[in-house]
């Protein structure tokens, strides 16, 4: 731990930087979560796996506070950020997030350094810092040679990497990343993603990953199942059989 | 796995004593099961037997006697022989993991073979875990990085199996017992 654990936003209750509780989203009538609670304490590293189609993305959209929740609540260090207006959000997702996704994250008519610097610059951050910042952080995950260059001329690959400089280069309190490297052939993915939780866990940063695939769900310290918009295991606590017998039979 | 083909392609590498094959066998294949010595000196015998290797020169460094033993002409040639072929896909699996789902769902009921299931692939992904940590170290070397994928696949694959049979377990108990 460093000097800005007394600083960071931890909620001083339950210790966890993000919490959520009792999540419910519906996409019109299909139900995509269906209450789901998690909390994440300070350089957690947990993956959000399951199915496709079983709610895990939307629910990291509601976390990151893209989306908003139809009920239950989110909270970042203690503080609720639902109940946020979008442009308080927006403020906090700039400040204190990292976002990376799996496609087109990169500006095609940025250079890879001005890409990189973009977080900073709509946060305020002068210009010549931000493009200093942005080249050391592009060193660092290994394209530093890219800097001048354009997206459209860089690899699939090369065009992660820089996404991956762009989602640290804030040193975010937490990386959101949904299937981060699902785009990629995995021996290039896999050294990305490698890459990338050695310097999340250098420097504290609270990651959730989304995937479907168990080997990228490796790299993190835990996993969360997400099946039906719930989480795996949390219905048999409420007393909720998952994979009801009696239920299924009724039906044939 | 062949032991004795093992050992003819690390002595083939330079001849050696039992003890220093046991040291090479591990930093070789860093994900195998090390041999234990026993193991060692009676795949050697068998070597020596079949006329695969020669003992040679006993060397006592200290220790106990050491006999080095060197690869023949035709023990080469059975290496050789052995490297070229392909290996044939088995053709039964005997998987424990899918064999329990079965009896689980015959003498309990789908409830029970989930709760396998779901706890089997938290001690698969606990294992896929530690050899992350393994290949992601900076210092990890290929041979580690490859051995260690070599396991992750094949994890990954049971993994996989898992999660498509925890879809499918309740349709899957109706089958067995209707």
């Amino acid at each position: 731990m460093t000097t800005t654990t007394s600083q960071s936003p931890s909620d001083s209750t339950t210790g966890a930087v993000l919490a959520a509780r009792s999540l419910v989203k519906s996409y019109g009538n299909s139900p995509a979560l269906r209450g789901v609670s998690l909390s994440a304490a300070r350089g957690d590293v947990l993956a959000i796996t399951g199915p496709s189609g079983s709610g895990k993305s939307t629910l990291l959209l509601c976390l990151a506070g893209i989306l908003s929740p139809d009920a239950g609540e989110v909270r970042f260090g203690g503080a609720r950020i639902d109940t946020e207006s979008e442009a308080r959000r927006s403020a906090l997702r700039r400040r204190e997030f990292g976002v990376l996704f799996q496609f087109g994250q990169v500006v095609p008519e940025l250079t890879a350094q001005e890409n990189v610097a973009l977080p900073l610059l709509l946060s305020g951050v002068r210009r010549r810092e931000a493009m200093t910042a942005a080249r050391s952080w592009l060193d660092r995950f290994g394209v530093a040679d890219l800097a001048k260059q354009r997206p459209p001329q860089m690899s699939g690959g090369q065009a992660q990497r820089v996404a991956v400089a762009r989602a640290m280069v804030t040193e975010p309190e937490v990386l959101f990343a949904d299937e981060p490297t699902g785009a990629l052939d995995s021996l290039a993915g896999e050294q990305v993603l490698g890459q990338l939780m050695r310097v999340a866990r250098d420097g504290g940063t609270t990651v959730l990953l989304v995937t479907h695939d168990a080997k990228v769900a490796a790299y993190a310290d835990r996993e969360i199942v997400i099946r039906d918009g719930m989480v795996d295991g949390d219905a048999e606590d409420a007393g909720r059989p998952t994979t009801s017998v009696g239920q299924h039979r009724i039906h044939r | 796995m062949s032991a004795g083909h093992a050992l003819l392609g690390l002595l083939a590498e330079g001849e050696r004593h039992g003890y220093d094959l046991r040291r090479q066998y591990q930093r070789r294949f860093p994900a195998a099961k090390p041999l234990a010595a026993a193991q060692i000196y009676a795949t050697l015998d068998r070597l020596l037997r079949d006329g695969l290797v020669v003992a040679g020169a006993t060397e006592r460094v200290g220790g106990p006697d050491r006999t080095i033993f060197t690869v023949t002409a035709q023990g080469r040639a059975e290496l050789q022989r052995w490297l070229s072929q392909v290996e044939v896909p088995s053709e039964y699996v005997a998987n424990l993991l899918s064999m329990k789902v079965i009896l689980a769902l015959l003498v309990a009921d789908d409830g029970a073979a989930a709760d396998f299931l779901r706890r089997q692939r938290e001690a698969h992904l606990a294992r896929m875990r530690e050899h992350t940590r393994v290949k992601s170290d900076p210092g990890a070397d290929l041979l580690r990085v490859v051995a260690a994928d070599y396991a992750l696949n094949h994890l990954d694959a049971d993994l996989r199996w898992i999660d498509a049979t925890l879809q499918r377990v309740t349709q899957l108990a109706k089958e067995i017992r209707p």
